[in-house]
């Protein structure tokens, strides 16, 4: 509530700057020109920020925007409007050509990448004869509203600023969504987010597209503002300043977005007014300070100015979670069934064989353990079950399926769910939204949904699931805190959880009761004996022998790559095989 | 059907400056194995380096000479904030003489030189005693403090330092071009095509570096140091080798090589504060092809980029930068696909 | 006789997850001491705060001298020494540079000499010496980080899970050099999984669980020691 009544003083207070008596002309100007940067910078914070692809080529879409707009309305008498939708077109179909390649890129070589083709296009905007090359596009024709012209500096700026608060409403209504939750994960959550059936590729792209239509909005709004283009706005130091932006205001803040342009924007400004009256016309200062200072605020505050705003601001108290109609389950197998059967699965990395030929099988309702000595190959086999990884030679047949060469995302689609054994929640989330991502595969808002904000419905049934579960293993009071306040043991019962929310047929565990407390691990072996008795197939990976014993039907015994044993487990506790590899020989 | 009077030329042309961007690329690939970090700034350093050379030519003192000393204080303030309470007597006159010290003789003598009539060799040693130390400072100041950092963040770091790089050059050497003589005016004709001094200055140059540089890493026990640092930091750390050490006489060669490059090549084009940038992004075309690890690969592919250059300026002038910044992306592609890149890694 | 290690009330954190709580042990000269626990116990963090790659609370003295604030380099310079679980090699280069390095803070003259001495107690590595260290087996990887160890001339010698992947042949081996190291009078301080190997080479241990240690003795006497059994070696 007392968010919404600071966003309503915001909006009012940029809607009075130009009529409040004796604000200065310049004022305005440089609020435009705030809020422009502003649309492009949250563009960034949702990329960059959130999203964790780092983006120094963001001008170059107010440049494909800009100049479409200029063309058309110079060159073809379009009417100013009327480009709006073809300018925002063109951006994103260049943002899908260029993000395809772009997306792909891992690591260092994504930004790399987009310095390359951030200075690529604007070579290309200053070489094209019917762009005007260096001298660019002129007279392009204002907007207009019902036949007004908005030539005044204070006309276009209502208009500039209506698009900053429409674009960054929408930004936050797409964060909280289901789509959001996914785009949260993207960042340092891949690997996770991907076992939860999420295709974190086509997510990046669609990122980039609305990072570059949010871009291409303010080079709409620019062209028509300006009334001129040409194409040092687009260049790469347009794009270093932008992305300098993000990082100042706080790169996982939707208004910290609007905290940088202001900052940066106002900084650039007194700059460029008072160097040249202490070190003449040429020192170029904007750019050593700004160097300067996105150096300092990596080294002292990398979580920008809006983190420590933020801090001033009172908390949000947790919102309830309603109820609401539950989603529709998969059917359980009957008990028994064969459900996930390995054959012969052998996995390969150059000389060194990691799985060598193993087989085994988990019947429905049953709890398997993998065990063995460290590096003996559990967590390889593990990942070739759930489509990390591909075996070399052999077979996965999982609810009737081939899944041998599925990926991780097909697998989960199947109603395979894992923990990992480095967990592997998103720390800064809450409980609840990280349990929700598991529930993903079974929500169906998309993009424009959640933007608009018409995802309600499906979105109060995930949460919905998602508290039902966590209530369901005793941990609704923690539901709000972020998931890295838990205390370990905690954590692990929230991967659990999480894997839950997917409704799945098989629970892959890997390693659950590593680093837990005694009592916690009597916790643990509780829930999964009720979640047994509910008809739910386990698979666990495990060191601690007393564990597996008391708690599974079924233990399979690795060792080197190979399997050495399998039977129950009093059998397996008198195997001398498993005692010579499991306990050390040496002594 | 080319003419190949024109094609030796091109070529000539283009191993000219492949060589550049190859002595560039060793340094990038050198930078990155050992810092992690993406060094961006590097073409500032040609730029520097080009144009103190040019200004002490024509018997005028560098403003590189301030920045030397101003860089050296500040580096010597943060090593004495974060860990003076920490340093032993023998640290404290370390620090002393290498931040303070060496930065203020070298400005000295430059001081003294400047407004003589001095001999190419020494203008050279000069600009190299002026640049090359800006390295260590740099890394010091700007990138020690978040050394275990993500690359990510070291990356977006080396782009501040190139912004403040970029315009410290604006002021230092104002927005005039400049470009200095040729080593030599000797010129050997070979074939149809004459190689200038300059020419051959660059091949032998470019070789020597090389060569120094293998023998520097096979035979020196810092040069292993060094490798051991970009192979395995923490076995690194585990035997005693400071890694900010390490750091800093990697930055120290990668300036060093920046100022040599700069000093090659103002001879042969006009050298602006801003030219560097996009001379370092071509060596770095070239680091990025050899996946910013080898060596080998980044010196052959450096050849290829100064030859695709002088191709694509003659037959599509307007799109020469188009096209070499191009030629990245699929290389780009190519290494991510091969690339086992820990994204989990924040 | 006087610690050669002493450490107490040291705290190790991960952001806010203590690996080690309010820990104390001690270490003399010529002794070896083995911490054993579960994964996940603190005792690979132990080993990493005292050899300093992790920073620490509480106090940390080396030879009666306060090191809690010194950096890696000086405690390798001043003769302590880690052999990490993932033994950190430097893979791309030969045997031979990898023992060099390890004599990297030591002057040069002493440096011949104590590679002629690695080499006789590991001739394996004599023959390998050319050999890129990351072609080598397990248990020649394991030799070669002891080894480049030993080129810093350690007085102190920390052991993480030396036996760890490698076939208990060579675990054997493995564990009759440390003795031979004890008998040249380096203290080693042992951490093992395996803990029925660790209990029987060394004097003393402790066990830890949870970041915290929670028995301690002779190393005979833990052995038998009804919890230790159950929960560590394998008897039920």
């Amino acid at each position: 509530m007392r968010t919404r009544l600071l966003l309503l003083a915001a909006i009012a207070l940029v809607a009075l700057a130009p009529v409040l008596p004796g604000v200065p002309p310049f004022w305005i100007t440089l609020l435009s020109n705030i809020g422009l940067a502003s649309l492009v910078t949250l563009g960034l914070v949702l990329l960059t920020g959130v999203g964790g692809l780092t983006s120094f080529g963001q001008a170059a879409f107010c440049g494909f925007a800009a100049y479409t707009s200029a063309l058309l309305t110079t060159r073809y008498g379009f009417s100013p409007w009327l480009t709006l939708p073809i300018a925002l077109s063109v951006t994103a179909f260049a943002a899908v050509v260029i993000g395809l390649i772009t997306v792909r890129l891992s690591g260092h070589y994504l930004p790399l990448g987009t310095i390359a083709w951030g200075i690529s296009i604007f070579y290309l905007f200053g070489r094209i004869e019917m762009l005007g090359r260096h001298d660019g596009l002129s007279g392009i024709p204002p907007l207009s509203i019902l036949g007004m012209s908005l030539i005044d500096p204070k006309a276009i700026y209502y208009v500039i600023w209506f698009f900053v608060f429409a674009g960054s409403i929408a930004t936050l209504n797409l964060l909280d969504s289901r789509m959001g939750r996914a785009i949260r994960a993207l960042r340092g959550g891949r690997v996770a987010a991907e076992s939860f059936g999420i295709d974190t590729a086509r997510l990046k792209l669609i990122v980039f597209v609305y990072a570059a239509v949010l871009a291409g909005l303010s080079g709409w709004l620019y062209a028509h503002y300006q009334r001129t283009v040409n194409p040092t706005p687009f260049g790469l130091n347009a794009g270093i300043e932008y992305l300098f932006m993000a990082v100042l205001g706080g790169a996982g803040y939707v208004w910290g977005a609007i905290a940088g342009a202001f900052v940066v924007t106002l900084l650039k400004d007194v700059l460029q007014r008072v160097t040249p009256l202490i070190f003449g016309e040429l020192a170029q200062v904007d750019s050593i300070v700004f160097g300067a200072l996105l150096v300092l605020c990596l080294q002292f505050a990398p979580r920008g100015v809006w983190a420590f705003i933020r801090r001033l601001a009172p908390a949000n108290s947790a919102p309830d979670i309603a109820d609401a109609p539950a989603l529709p389950k998969r059917d359980i197998a009957a008990t028994g069934d064969a459900l996930l059967s390995v054959e012969a699965i052998r996995k390969q990395f150059g000389g060194l064989v990691a799985v060598n030929d193993v087989s085994f099988g988990v019947k429905s309702g049953e709890i398997v353990a993998l065990i063995g000595p460290n590096g003996a190959g559990k967590s390889t086999t593990f990942n070739l079950i759930s489509g990390v990884a591909r075996p070399t030679s052999g077979q996965v047949r999982f609810a009737g399926r081939d899944v041998s060469s599925a990926s991780a995302q097909d697998v989960a689609r199947l109603g395979m769910a894992r923990t990992f054994q480095h967990v592997k929640l998103l720390p800064e989330m809450s409980v609840l939204e990280n349990v929700a991502l598991g529930a993903h595969l079974r929500g169906h808002a998309g993009v424009f949904q959640s933007l608009a904000r018409l995802d309600r419905a499906d979105e109060a049934k995930l949460l919905a699931e998602a508290r039902r579960q966590i209530e369901r293993v005793g941990l609704a009071e923690h539901m709000h805190k972020p998931a890295g306040s838990l205390a370990l043991g905690q954590q692990r019962i929230v991967e659990i959880t999480r894997a839950l929310c997917l409704d799945p047929r098989l629970l892959l565990l890997d390693e659950p009761a590593a680093g837990l407390r005694h009592f916690e691990k009597q916790q643990l072996a509780r829930l999964l004996g009720q979640l047994r008795t509910e008809g739910m197939s386990i698979l666990l990976v495990e060191h601690d022998m007393g564990f597996v014993m008391d708690l599974t039907d079924h233990i399979v015994v690795l060792d080197f790559g190979s399997k050495i044993a399998e039977g129950k487990p009093e059998a397996i506790r008198q195997n001398p095989a498993v005692l010579e590899a499991y306990l050390g020989g040496v002594a | 059907m080319i003419d190949p009077i024109i094609l030796l030329f091109l070529l000539q042309d283009g191993l000219t400056n492949g060589a550049l961007y190859a002595l560039l690329g060793l340094a990038l690939v050198l930078v990155f194995t050992v810092t992690r970090v993406i060094f961006i700034p590097q073409g500032e350093f040609v730029a520097y380096g080009a144009l103190s050379y040019a200004l002490l030519e024509t018997g005028r003192v560098p403003g590189t000479i301030w920045l030397l000393v101003a860089m050296g204080v500040a580096a010597f303030a943060i090593e004495a904030i974060t860990r003076g309470s920490r340093m032993t007597g023998r640290e404290w006159t370390t620090a002393a003489v290498l931040d303070l010290g060496l930065p203020i003789a070298i400005a000295g003598l430059t001081l003294a030189f400047a407004s003589k009539t001095t001999p190419a060799l020494v203008n050279l040693l000069l600009t190299l005693a002026m640049i090359a130390p800006l390295g260590p400072y740099l890394y010091r100041i700007a990138f020690q403090p978040i050394a275990d950092s993500t690359i990510l963040t070291l990356f977006t770091t080396a782009i501040g330092v190139h912004l403040a790089m970029t315009g410290l050059g604006l002021a230092l050497f104002g927005a005039e071009g400049l470009r200095a003589k040729p080593l030599t005016d000797a010129s050997l004709p070979v074939g149809p095509i004459v190689l200038t001094g300059q020419n051959i200055a660059v091949y032998l140059a470019t070789a020597a570096l090389i060569i120094g540089l293998w023998l520097f890493f096979e035979r020196s026990l810092y040069g292993k140091a060094l490798r051991a640092t970009a192979i395995n930091r923490v076995g690194a750390r585990l035997v005693g080798i400071r890694t900010s050490l390490s750091g800093g006489l990697t930055f120290g060669l990668a300036a060093g090589i920046g100022a040599i490059s700069g000093i090659l090549i103002v001879p042969m084009t006009t050298i602006y504060y801003d030219s560097g940038f996009l001379i370092g992004l071509k060596g770095f075309v070239a680091a990025i092809i050899g996946a910013l690890a080898s060596y080998p690969a980044t010196a052959i592919a450096a050849l290829f980029v100064g030859i695709a250059e002088a191709f694509a300026s003659f037959y599509a002038s307007a799109f020469k930068e188009i096209i070499v910044f191009m030629l990245i992306v699929p290389v780009l592609v190519w290494r991510s696909l091969g690339a086992v890149h820990d994204d989990e890694e924040e | 006789m006087t610690a050669l290690l002493d450490v107490s009330g040291l705290s190790i954190r991960y952001g806010r997850v203590a690996a080690v709580r309010d820990l104390a042990l001690t270490i003399r000269p010529g002794e070896i001491v083995t911490v054993i626990g579960a994964n996940g116990a603190g005792k690979s963090t132990l080993l990493n705060g005292i050899m300093g790659l992790l920073p620490i609370e509480g106090d940390l003295r080396f030879d009666s001298a306060e090191i809690a604030h010194w950096g890696v380099e000086r405690r390798v310079e001043s003769g302590l020494c880690l052999v990490p679980e993932k033994r950190e090699l430097f893979g791309a280069m030969s045997v031979a540079d990898n023992l060099l390095l390890g004599g990297f803070r030591v002057e040069a003259s002493l440096r011949d000499r104590t590679l002629a001495e690695v080499y006789g107690r590991f001739p394996r590595l004599a023959e390998r010496r050319m050999q890129l260290a990351a072609t080598l087996s397990g248990g020649e990887r394991q030799m070669l980080a002891m080894g480049r160890a030993l080129m810093s001339q350690p007085r102190l010698l920390m052991l993480d899970e030396p036996s760890l992947g490698l076939a208990p042949r060579i675990v054997a081996d493995i564990f009759t050099i440390v003795r031979g190291l004890r008998d040249a009078g380096v203290a080693i301080l042992l951490v093992e999984q395996n803990a029925r190997a660790a209990l029987n080479v060394a004097d003393r241990a402790y066990v830890m669980e949870l970041g915290e240690v929670i028995l301690q003795g002779p190393a005979a006497e833990l052995a038998a020691d009804p919890r230790v059994a159950a929960s560590y070696l394998g008897i039920q």
